[in-house]
């Protein structure tokens, strides 16, 4: 059923080669994905065919431009368990998700002295945000720790949330560590504490089936550059109550039902928090990504994933003087960061690419969780649809190479 | 490309630096990080009444590129005037290396440099 070259072939890139010779061994989809034909020719098509702004013009293009955009906009909201697609606010990224959620909704309902909660697991786009407002509005923020084995620390989460925060955010799945955190458990219990629950979901709506209504939670947000689609769209989710208490965030044309010379009064949801023309041609690309994941199904993605984590965890485990951070193999998603004796991984991905394989090093946008880990910086592999076991095989061939290069060859 | 950049000439003064340690006589001391990478250096340079830079080590951590880099330099350095070594440049450094870097990885070979400069002539911290 689920056959990996075929997959291969929608993409593109597989076709080129690296450094001159090198097959592509691109193990870094984590940062961002590769993306398929059927992307691209949604984005061309609209380009070439039916290409005009949208929500304004009364014209054939017009609508027709508008209606693929909304039409985006429905199939991203089933993809994720979502009924009412007024809920699917389109912003650029992950990151201006949660910023959006900072300002329209923090800066309206959060006050001095409040308290939110974060986990040590963030990426910095779900600490940043908060520690601005924090410094605007004089909040406290505490961090649920995590377990020697990267999970949760939920016996200390629970002691936490008897500060009564205002707010839980946290990640689904972990950018480094690649652990699969309790969304739904963790929301039920900071809902019972009378917390707002935010979850960046950069890492698992790529990777693994996500039902929003189903885990509860009040505000996700999600990139498109990280699930097959462009890069410059992302979406936040809001629960209806929420959006429409919100104070608007940027201010222009779209987000507004009607200005004066005194006054303006604000759009409807979600098209209050769509200030300006929108990213339309990557609207459309982002829901001909979500067909394509769904003709594949996330579940058979998944699964195929976690195939691939596994056999990769088991193979560097058996590499001398190489340390992997995180769970174990079945506790994670498609993730494997990790040490190797004392070399800088920045050299390690720099010898690894020159054999074609792209891996990323450094703190992958976590600097607290590597000085909580008391690690420097780490090398890390991602895997994703289009990834096999030979992936894993010039992977481990391509880390002995360092180690020879490198006069670690205790092999 | 990997065995330009990890030539043997580099690997050697990774492995095998002869510039590192801490002196205890200082008149110019620096340290600056990379906090991108962790790269990390620390110089200490003893600068004679002449102007003439007579010993200089470093200690820290990092990156082969870095680390090399830093050592490479300090050979390069050491015996010469002040004022001579104020106009090494990036190039000056990249030719002393003699390879070729991407964007991100000059930033480490380009830390000691900024490191050296900031410790004789008191250049400020950048902030990153
Ligand atoms: C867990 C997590 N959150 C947020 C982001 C930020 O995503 P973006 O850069 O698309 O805003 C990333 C990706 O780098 C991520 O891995």
């Amino acid at each position: 059923m689920f056959d990996v070259s075929t997959i291969r072939d929608d993409f593109p890139i597989f076709n080129r080669k690296i450094h001159g010779n090198k097959r592509l061994v691109y193990l870094d989809s984590a940062a961002s994905s590769q993306k398929p034909q059927q992307v691209l020719d949604a984005m061309d098509r609209l380009y070439t065919h039916d290409y005009a702004n949208i929500h304004r013009g009364i014209h054939e293009l017009a609508e027709e431009a508008t209606a693929q955009f909304e039409d985006a906009r429905n199939r991203i909201a089933d993809f994720i368990g979502v009924q009412d697609s007024t809920e699917i606010v389109f912003t650029r990224n992950t990151t201006e998700s949660i910023n959006l959620v900072a300002h329209a909704w923090g800066r309206k309902y959060l006050n001095p002295g409040d308290h939110i909660l974060l986990t040590e697991m963030e990426h910095h786009s779900n600490l940043v945000p908060w520690y601005m407002l924090a410094q605007e509005k004089g909040l406290t923020i505490d961090f649920i720790p995590i377990t020697a084995d990267g999970l949760l620390n939920m016996d200390q989460f629970n002691i936490l949330l008897n500060k009564q925060p205002k707010l839980v955010s946290f990640t689904h799945v972990s950018n480094v560590l690649g652990t699969i955190n309790p969304v739904a458990e963790i929301t039920a219990l900071s809902h019972q504490a009378g917390a707002v629950v935010l979850v960046d979901g950069a890492q698992s709506v790529p990777h693994l089936p996500v039902d929003i209504e189903h885990l509860g939670v009040d505000f996700y947000a999600f990139s498109a550059h990280k699930m097959c689609g462009p890069t410059g769209i992302g979406i936040l989710y809001g629960k209806r109550v929420l959006l429409e208490g919100m104070n608007p965030f940027l201010g222009g044309g779209d987000m507004i039902k009607k200005v004066t010379f005194e006054d303006f009064s604000v759009n409807e949801i979600p098209y209050k928090f769509e200030a300006g023309t929108s990213a339309i041609a990557e609207a459309i690309g982002f829901g001909a990504a979500v067909d394509y994941l769904n003709a594949i199904g996330m579940q058979a993605i998944h699964d195929h994933e976690k195939e691939v984590t596994k056999y990769a965890y088991e193979q560097l485990a058996t590499i001398p003087g190489l340390q992997m951070m995180g769970p174990a193999a079945d506790q994670r998603g498609g993730v494997i960061s990790f040490e190797l004796d004392d070399i800088h991984p920045h050299d390690i991905a720099q010898i690894l690419d020159a054999q074609g394989i792209a891996v990323r090093a450094g703190h992958h946008c976590a600097m607290p969780l590597h000085q909580r880990l008391k690690v420097q910086a780490s090398t890390r592999v991602s895997f994703y649809l289009y990834n096999t076991s030979e992936d894993v095989d010039d992977l481990v061939k391509g880390i002995y190479k360092v180690k020879e290069i490198f006069g670690r060859g205790d092999v | 490309m990997m065995d330009d950049l990890y030539r043997e000439m580099i690997l050697e003064h990774y492995k095998n630096p002869i510039h590192k340690g801490e002196l205890e006589e200082i008149n110019h001391s620096f340290e600056d990080e990379n906090p991108l990478c962790g790269d990390f250096i620390h110089m200490d340079l003893e600068v004679d009444e002449n102007g003439i830079i007579t010993n200089a080590v470093f200690s820290g951590h990092g990156c082969a590129i870095s680390q090399a880099s830093a050592d490479i330099l300090l050979e390069d350095i050491i015996g010469k005037k002040v004022e001579e070594v104020q106009h090494f440049d990036s190039q000056y450094v990249i030719d002393l290396l003699g390879i070729e870097l991407g964007p991100v990885r000059l930033k480490c070979a380009l830390l000691p440099l900024k490191v050296m400069k900031a410790a004789l002539y008191g250049i400020e911290k950048e902030e990153e």
